[in-house]
């Protein structure tokens, strides 16, 4: 009786953690929401780039954090559906012409693949559904195989520094090194007008909001758990009855579509997308911002996000050197000393805060909270 | 006739310094169950060694200067494994069965690395003047000319690939680490100091990616990022020829280093890179434990 007792106030427990994540998050939205009120719009922009990141962390903590399934590729996702978004830009700044570097390459036309990227709806459509293909298809042959853990982080990792030694290679496709940059307008509206500035602001909130319940949602269902059980024992589940395999592709799929959605909320307010930006290096970064954020947790994925970059802006343009030494050392301290990131740290004070009143598990959560 | 020649001398150039490279990480990565990202830098160390032995040269008598060479091998050796060391005891020791969590702390040492070679010695890449006795090659035929330099590094990995086997199999510490690395627990009980065991191992991985680095100052400038280039490639020759196995290693440079030289000579850079990832996902679809592995009938490793 006292036991089934306990796990009830466990369960309750647990609850109250997870409904206070989303407390959290309501926060947070709710401050990035009345940002423009305060800050200039050049931080706005800079914020909305910070939300197309939190976008892509989310993601990526639902493969890593959750299915325990470190892609070190995430950057190629993010940079495809940038470059279908870019693209769509581009053509729409050529007004029906060729693109400038196309013509620099000596290409005559429009190359087939790229045509149907004059349709806005289109584009966006293959921000997502091209990045989900490739990671379909790199996931089927390689959970199918079970290749994983270490040896899928090495292949996800070739994968980035193939696109973009291939994105650099195929100048006259994808502009080389540059990448694709100056555009003029998106659907018509000019993207130097800050009101155009600030609906995209708005618009790249709307999707954070989106992409954060739509997985809030898929992380407490059944797959959540499954989810969760292919990270703490994947043996286990296939002698459950589950075929992992599926669950992988699915999961890594999806996240290859939330890193495809970010990639086109990116470069509207960026301006620029080039093959610097789906390497190894960011790649790797994107890891660290759900580390240092705390994995497992999609908040912390959020927070990771926006923290790591907002100090990256601050420090990195005044000092770049004193931004790799920090970024160094944050890999290697968060590591070693708060596995869990932010979040992991924030559940452990209250758990000990919660501990020293010895009375009944609620009045403590209370106070806790 | 002479270019294919020169293709598969090219081709296995090429691989040799994959598998001096990789040789170091074969150690950390397929013994120790460690992915060292920092491995590139440990090159990059090796390779500066080499540039500062080559500027004390600089001070002697010119009748010397060739001699610089022979020295820097053991001193990048000596330099990358104390760097190594180090690492181990302060970061690794805590890392043993987080592989994941290693890679992402090992990068933010070379991260640090990076940045500390690039405030030492200055962003822009240094020059390595090679020995006089290495430069021109051997002519085989008209426009058939093999050069010393790569020549030498061929020499060199059958070196280091030869002694890493006598030190691992031939050896009381290569028993000792074989040991610790199959069975840590039954180790730890035959009175084996598994903690030093690891810390030399870690150490003679690191101390042969130096060698690499030294090598590698044979072929071109040196800079901050000069592991980086080569850090994907290693790995995937670790796992191309299956982990924990000289032969492997072997194989997989081999493999890659042809395929890579191969398709990039059919096609081009970029579009040779893709084929050699394809190649190598097929491969893994065949083999997917690598080339050459130690069957296993554990599940979970």
């Amino acid at each position: 009786m006292t036991e089934a007792n306990d796990r009830n106030s466990q369960f309750d427990f647990r609850r109250l953690i997870k409904s206070k994540e989303l407390l959290v998050f309501a926060f947070l939205i709710l401050l990035l929401v009345f940002a423009p009120l305060f800050l200039s719009i050049f931080r706005i922009n800079l914020l909305g780039k910070f939300i197309a990141y939190a976008i892509l962390a989310i993601g990526l903590d639902l493969i890593w954090g959750f299915t325990g399934i470190l892609s070190l590729g995430h950057g190629v996702f993010f940079g495809l559906g940038a470059y279908c978004m870019a693209m769509y830009l581009k053509l729409e700044a050529a007004q029906g012409k060729l693109p400038d570097f196309m013509s620099w390459s000596g290409l005559e036309s429009l190359p087939w693949f790229w045509k149907p990227f004059t349709n806005s709806a289109l584009a966006f459509a293959m921000a997502i559904l091209i990045p989900t293909g490739l990671a379909f298809v790199i996931g089927f042959f390689t959970f199918k195989n079970r290749i994983r853990g270490v040896y899928f982080s090495i292949l996800s990792q070739a994968l980035a520094i193939i696109f973009s030694v291939l994105f650099v290679g195929q100048q006259a496709y994808t502009g080389g090194t540059n990448g694709l940059t100056n555009y003029r307008s998106i659907m018509g509206f000019s993207l130097s007008s800050d009101t155009t500035k600030l609906i995209l602001y708005y618009i790249s909130l709307a999707l954070l909001v989106v992409t954060y319940l739509f997985c809030n949602f898929l992380v407490k269902r059944r797959i959540g758990r499954i989810l969760v059980a292919i990270r703490d024992g994947e043996n286990r589940v296939r002698f459950s009855g589950y075929n992992p395999a599926t669950y992988k592709i699915f999961v890594y799929c999806l996240s290859a579509a939330i890193a495809g959605l970010a990639g086109a909320v990116f470069v509207p307010q960026v301006g620029i997308i080039s093959p610097a930006e789906m390497g190894i290096v960011p790649s790797i970064e994107m890891v660290i911002w759900v580390a240092i954020g705390g994995r497992g947790t999609l908040i912390g994925a959020v927070i990771g996000a926006i923290l790591v970059n907002a100090l990256k802006s601050g420090i990195s343009d005044s000092f770049p050197d004193v931004w790799s030494y920090f970024i160094g050392l944050a890999f290697v301290l968060v590591v070693l000393l708060m596995p869990q990131g932010i979040v992991g740290l924030v559940k452990e004070m209250a758990r000990k805060f919660k501990q020293t009143p010895n009375h009944t598990e609620h009045l403590s959560t209370d106070k806790a909270a | 006739m002479g270019t294919y020649l020169l293709q598969i001398f090219n081709g296995i150039s090429v691989s040799s310094i994959l598998i001096l490279a990789a040789l170091g990480l074969a150690i950390t990565f397929g013994l120790m169950k460690i992915i060292n990202m920092a491995h590139g830098e440990f090159i990059m160390i090796g390779a500066y060694v080499t540039y500062l032995m080559q500027n004390q040269f600089l001070h002697l008598p010119k009748s010397l200067f060739g001699l610089y060479f022979i020295l820097a091998i053991p001193a990048s050796f000596i330099v990358s494994g104390l760097v190594g060391f180090v690492l181990e005891r302060t970061v690794i020791r805590h890392l043993y069965n987080r592989p994941l969590d290693s890679l992402l702390a090992t990068w933010g040492v070379s991260l640090v690395l990076q940045q500390l070679a690039r405030n030492i010695f200055g962003a822009p890449n240094v020059d390595v003047k090679s020995p006089a006795w290495l430069d021109g090659g051997l002519v085989l035929s008209q426009g058939l000319q093999l050069p010393y330099k790569r020549l030498f590094i061929i020499v060199l990995v059958i070196v280091c690939l030869l002694s890493m086997f006598l030190l691992l199999y031939k050896s009381k510490t290569g028993r000792r680490i074989r040991a610790v690395m199959q069975n840590r627990e039954m180790a730890e009980s035959m009175g084996i100091n598994t903690r030093r065991v690891d810390a030399y191992t870690f150490a003679i991985g690191s101390g042969f990616a130096g060698i690499a680095g030294c090598a590698l100052t044979l072929l071109g400038s040196i800079g901050s990022t000069l592991g980086t280039n080569y850090i994907v490639d290693t790995f995937m020759v670790v796992v191309l020829g299956g982990v924990g196995t000289l032969v492997g290693t072997a194989a997989g440079g081999l493999l890659i280093g042809t395929a890579n030289t191969t398709l990039e000579f059919l096609t081009n850079a970029s579009l040779g890179k893709v084929l050699v990832f394809i190649l190598i996902i097929t491969l893994l679809q065949w083999r997917p434990n690598g080339l050459f592995n130690i069957s296993s009938r554990s599940l979970d490793d």
